[in-house]
């Protein structure tokens, strides 16, 4: 029974944390139909960047200043390598994508020197505390429900404010809400900024529950939150958050049985298998078209 | 305009990186005669910080004694570095670039993998290949140009499967290892061959690479009511499964292999109660004038201090590479000559006193070594203490 409980509960939070990663996937594809390979290393460097920072100031300090510099880092890495190919064929903006991924892992590698960093614990959320007699840490708990306060606010953000529907005009079609006069670029930045500001706090919980950085650390959850992107439908924010939870408590109750080698085979798998049955996910929008 | 600003801002990124690549490279072209040892280490990836240790031992060897005698001329020894990555992909395009810059004789590397992936190019070019703690039996096995000065897996495994059994009295023990690593999955198997010779149980399990969430493998060992768990991991993965546990409050101690004798390692350890033991080559203490001048080499230098990982505990893979440097240098003393084939030649017959203990080569080109180290980690202090000498005998 403690066993089980343990296993649901981590891969409850790990399905949170990849919820978080997953969002930025999503939104950046629903508006500008690129995969943004880049933002699983955004993830590690806001992991990279908590690392040193919380050795000079203190936690309170540090938390929020990350946010601010992860959040920059989107923006800028958008205005620098992305916004220059707006109206270049999607597969070179791909690349770029790819080539900032790169870069950004390649610069972690110069900063850190090839060492496995250690992230500093924060007080409360990395506390042991007991469930059903399991054993586990605080960030357990608050990853789920803060993903699912971050999820509604992003909803009413959405569905309520003027940038929301500036959003909502520019996914369904980007040309003609250009013509109605949306401003485009700053519709895109700050989607930028919502994506990587989730990054941020999902590497906040991420590494607070297993906190070694290296700078090939936001690949496989980055890759992991794309998959969960795609399953959910990719486009679709709730989509992103269920397919996420779905594969952490996968993957997580895998690792528990015989089986466990096949535990990261089991989502490669399921993403293909989501790609031939039923290509545009569980939410997905359905494409009509049009003549 | 802004597409302008856009690719400066572009430029400027890609030549920050630049600069920060530039500055290596040295050259003594004052007609001075010069030998070159090849330093093939990971200076990046999974086992970048230990190869940064282990060629940190040879840098200070190198700092030591700069010069060799051959034929009654000094040459001034200089080491050439290439970075495998930690990845056997890479390893061979790093050797041939050891090869390309007309090296003599070869170090390393750490991590057995690379190691065996670099194998072939180094015998295509006739060159000696000298392992310092890549611990697995392929490395050495059916050829006469790869030698290492350290023990081998099948000892360390049985070493540590007799030390759980004495000092734990386990029956039952969780293994747990990177899929398609050879080195992790070596030991494995020759811990699990002493262990259930024995009389214990054991369950193995593998995780992918780059995988940070160890609490499910934690939680099944637990519920398996398993007595100790064995991770000859990774210093980036050890760190992660130590840390884990704690959480998980594990009850079982972890038992580890050379590659967890690192600060890294001890760091994840401090202030939580996890009983860690692992097997290694040196432990601080074994030679205290080796211990004392390196520790001040280390803090007087701060490129080094950051390849230690910041402070000055020895690790046993830095006590290792200073030996190996020596071995590499009286092998070219018997060669009497600055050519690679005859240092090969020269290289079986070399016996030499190290700091972690007597080196002399057998048939194969290993180390006959009998015993290993086991240290525990003390979690208040944050440093290795020792436990014991255990032998594989029983």
């Amino acid at each position: 029974m403690e066993f089980l409980t343990s296993q649901i509960l981590s891969g409850i939070s790990l399905g949170g944390q990849y919820a978080l990663i997953a969002i930025g996937y999503t939104m950046v594809y629903g508006i500008l139909r690129l995969i943004n390979f880049a933002h699983g290393d955004v993830f590690m460097v806001a992991g990279l960047l908590m690392v040193y920072m919380s050795t000079v100031m203190p936690i309170y300090v540090s938390i929020p200043l990350m946010i601010v510099l992860t959040v920059l880092l989107g923006f800028v890495i958008e205005r620098a390598a992305y916004k220059p190919l707006r109206s270049a064929p999607r597969m070179s903006v791909m690349i770029s994508a790819i080539g900032v991924s790169y870069l950004l892992q390649n610069l972690a590698l110069y900063a850190t020197g090839g060492q496995p960093k250690t992230y500093a614990s924060i007080p409360w959320i990395s506390n042991t505390i007991h469930i059903f007699g399991a054993p586990t840490r605080v960030v357990t708990v608050v990853t789920p429900i803060l993903v699912i306060i971050l999820v509604v606010l992003l909803t009413l953000l959405i569905n309520h404010t003027k940038i929301g529907i500036a959003m909502r005009a520019v996914s369904k079609d980007f040309e003609t809400s250009q013509l109605m006069g949306v401003k485009i670029n700053s519709v895109i930045s700050a989607t930028f900024v919502i994506g990587t500001f989730l990054a941020a706090v999902g590497s906040l919980l991420y590494f607070t529950n297993y906190p070694t950085v290296v700078p090939m650390s936001g690949a496989l959850p980055g890759l992991k939150a794309f998959v969960a992107a795609v399953f959910g439908g990719i486009g679709s924010i709730p989509g992103a958050v269920i397919g996420a939870f779905i594969i952490g408590i996968c993957e997580t109750l895998i690792k528990g049985t015989d089986f466990a080698v096949f535990s990261d085979a089991f989502t490669f798998a399921l993403l293909i298998i989501i790609l031939v049955v039923k290509p545009t996910g569980i939410f997905g929008e359905k494409t009509t078209d049009k003549v | 305009m802004k597409r302008v600003i856009a690719l400066v801002l572009a430029l400027v990124l890609v030549f920050s990186l630049a600069a920060c690549s530039a500055g290596t490279g040295s050259s003594s072209a004052n007609g001075e005669k010069v030998i070159r040892i090849g330093v093939f280490e990971p200076a990046s990836g999974d086992s970048g910080a230990g190869g940064k240790k282990e060629t940190l031992g040879m840098q200070y060897a190198n700092s030591q004694v700069p010069t060799v005698e051959i034929g009654g001329e000094t040459y001034k020894v200089e080491l050439v570095y290439a970075d495998n990555g930690s990845d056997q992909a890479k390893a061979p395009a790093a050797a041939a670039e050891l090869v390309g810059k007309n090296v003599a004789i070869v170090l390393g590397s750490y991590g057995s993998g690379v190691s065996i992936a670099a194998s072939e190019t180094f015998k295509n070019a006739g060159l000696a290949a000298l392992g310092v703690t890549c611990t697995n039996p392929n490395v050495t096995a059916g050829n006469d140009h790869y030698f290492r000065i350290c023990f081998l897996d099948p000892f360390q495994g049985t070493v540590l499967a007799n030390f759980s059994m004495d000092k734990f009295g386990a029956k039952k023990a969780y293994c747990l290892g990177e899929l398609g690593n050879e080195y992790d999955q070596g030991l494995i198997a020759f811990f699990k061959d002493a262990f259930e010779k024995a009389g214990g149980t054991v369950i193995a399990d593998s995780f992918p690479t780059n995988n940070s969430d160890f609490s499910s493998y934690i939680n099944k060992a637990k519920s398996e009511g398993c007595d100790v768990l064995f991770c000859p991991v990774s210093i980036a993965y050890a760190t992660q499964i130590v840390s884990q546990a704690a959480k998980l409050e594990a009850n079982f101690p972890i038992v580890g292999s050379d590659t967890l004798d690192d600060n890294m390692v001890l760091a994840a350890a401090k202030g939580t109660d996890i009983k860690l033991y692992v097997s290694t080559f040196y432990s601080e203490g074994g030679n205290a004038d080796f211990d004392k001048n390196i520790k001040a080499y280390i803090n007087e230098n701060a490129d080094a201090k950051t390849a230690n990982g910041g402070n000055d505990t020895i690790s046993a893979v830095t006590a290792m590479g200073y030996d190996a440097y020596f071995v590499a240098l009286e092998a070219i003393k018997a060669a009497g000559s600055a050519d690679p084939a005859a240092i090969k030649a020269a290289l079986p017959s070399v016996v030499y006193k190290g700091v972690s203990g007597d080196i002399a080569f057998d048939e194969i080109g290993d180390a006959k070594r009998d015993t290993a180290f086991i240290k525990v980690a003390n979690n208040e202090t944050a440093l290795w203490e020792f436990e014991t000498q255990q032998t594989a005998a029983k």
